[in-house]
């Protein structure tokens, strides 16, 4: 391998060694067993991001509730779901709940997968709703007053079309980041890509190719998704008629 | 005075420990124009957002066309309104602020729009055309679809007074709306207030210190001291034959510089 005159090969002995391990044949064989997982392993995220999403409205409404104890209690549920480790929960999702009274059924992988990360990741997603709703001006909430608003109009119309937009890219990093939290759920039986590769090593002894594989596709959902987002705020900026800076008349 | 549009009965407002208005009684008639001055801490801003609903005093009564704004009848007692008892009586009410307010997501039409479709469920084309009218009075029809960022502060102001207007309020409401102001732009949105106060229909109560302005519009100048109104007359008595030496001296500042 070689740069110019450069004879990589000799200044990193490692490269040689890896071009010799590296089997393009495991490649070929390997990738169309461990693409047949890519619908769970992208499913499960999309999924559990449209869960965060929703119940990151959810925490709000519950902290909001104008009896003191309950909107106490909640507050304390969400920070002991923020603060515990995902792994956690998941185990206790597909291992403990089945015994819970009452409540309790036993739950498939997949939606123990969806509402574990899910419901983990919407306590964070709350706080980015927070911050974005307590970044609009408080004059906006006077104007809506004067202007006679109802509570639920001043949300639709007035508030949250301020909030949310700012909040977009914060929101595709927490897409991101939970592509890179599903493979835990491999623990409970989940079988995505990661799982298939492990499987696949484990069969046929080669595990350095399957899992460059897995790690290549990660790579590419988290940019497509990163892609898809920015645009997004792009278009929702558009609409909601941000004009860039300079083009005030004074 | 017979039927006075708003009346104060002994309002108090205390934040914490310190007590704001100290006993405000007051009453506007339909149609009258009011400036209210006063040295910064007096109270007159708080005044007319209790009015507004954006604070609840701690005693006293308002009422508003008749109504008492803060209390209702519920059974046979009178409690604390409900956000109904004072939506049903905040919308005879308009305020225009010292910082705008407008809605940064919405153009300047829209802005003006927004109100009479979303709250009162007006029909859409009615607004448009009212509100295409409003703005033009107030010398802005050529920015109807310009947006808030786009625009001066004056011209800001202007559309935030389109913008309550097009509510039709009975009373409407100024925060120190030029206060705010680049010095240059402070007479077009004196103009069209003045072009509002000469229209004639809404009772308005401007909190301002341009005291040339208010002794040209208004029918009564009410100056407010340390929470309580101290004087209450016609604009030439107040503002040039008073003998109350706060009034006095409040106004010796702007004798200099008007």
């Amino acid at each position: 391998m070689r740069i110019g005159n450069l004879d990589l090969e000799r200044i990193f002995p490692f490269i040689t060694r890896i071009k010799e391990n590296f089997s393009w044949e495991t490649v070929t064989e390997s990738f169309p067993i461990i693409f047949k997982g890519i619908g769970i392993t992208l499913g499960l995220t999309i999924a559990s991001f449209a869960v965060a999403l929703l119940f990151g409205f959810v925490w709000l409404l519950l902290r909001k509730i104008p009896f003191k104890p309950l909107s106490w209690l909640f507050t304390w549920i969400m920070e002991f779901i923020r603060s515990t480790p995902p792994l956690v929960q998941l185990f206790f999702l597909y291992y403990g709940w089945p015994n819970v009274p009452v409540v309790g059924v036993t739950l498939d992988p997949f939606v123990c997968g969806v509402l574990g990360i899910g419901i983990h990741f919407s306590t964070y997603i709350s706080e980015v709703y927070r911050s974005g709703i307590e970044s609009v001006d408080k004059g906006q909430w006077e104007a809506a007053k004067a202007l006679n608003y109802s509570a639920g109009k001043k949300w639709t119309k007035v508030i949250l079309p301020q909030a949310l937009p700012p909040t977009i890219p914060m929101l595709g990093n927490y897409l991101i980041i939970m592509f890179k939290e599903v493979p835990l759920t491999a623990t409970i039986g989940v079988i995505g890509i990661l799982q298939l590769a492990r499987d696949y090593g484990a069969q046929y002894w080669r595990y350095l190719e399957p899992l460059t594989i897995v790690a290549l596709l990660f790579l590419v959902m988290s940019y497509a998704s990163s892609l898809i987002i920015r645009r997004m705020e792009k278009k929702i900026n558009e609409r909601t008629g941000k004009k860039p800076a300079g083009t005030a008349v004074q | 005075m017979t039927n006075p549009i708003v009346t104060f009965r002994d309002v108090h407002k205390s934040y914490g420990d310190v007590e704001v208005l100290k006993g405000i009684d007051l009453d506007i008639a339909p149609a009258e124009k009011i400036a209210l001055i006063g040295p910064s801490g007096s109270g007159k801003t708080t005044v007319i957002r209790t009015l507004m609903t954006l604070e609840e005093p701690t005693a006293g009564i308002i009422t508003v066309d008749g109504q008492n704004l803060w209390q209702m009848e519920k059974g046979s007692k009178m409690v604390r309104a409900n956000e109904k008892h004072l939506r049903s009586i905040r919308g005879k009410i308009g305020m225009v602020f010292q910082h705008f307010n407008l809605f940064p997501h919405m153009t300047n039409l829209e802005n003006c729009m927004a109100a009479p479709i979303h709250v009162k469920k007006e029909d859409k084309a009615s607004v448009r055309k009212r509100s295409i009218e409003m703005l033009e009075k107030v010398g802005l029809g050529d920015k109807l679809d310009n947006y808030p960022n786009q625009l001066s502060g004056g011209q800001k102001q202007r559309v935030a007074m389109a913008r309550a207007l097009v509510m039709r309020p009975k009373v409407m409401l100024f925060d120190e709306v030029t206060s705010a102001l680049d010095p240059e732009l402070v007479g077009e949105v004196l103009e069209v207030i003045r072009d509002i106060a000469n229209e004639g229909e809404m009772a308005m109560v401007l909190v301002t210190h341009e005291m040339d302005f208010a002794l040209d519009v208004a029918d009564r100048v009410i100056f407010l001291d340390n929470g309580v109104i101290a004087e209450s007359g016609k604009p030439a008595e107040i503002l040039q034959h008073s003998d109350n030496e706060r009034l006095q001296s409040f106004l010796h500042r702007f004798r200099s510089t008007s």
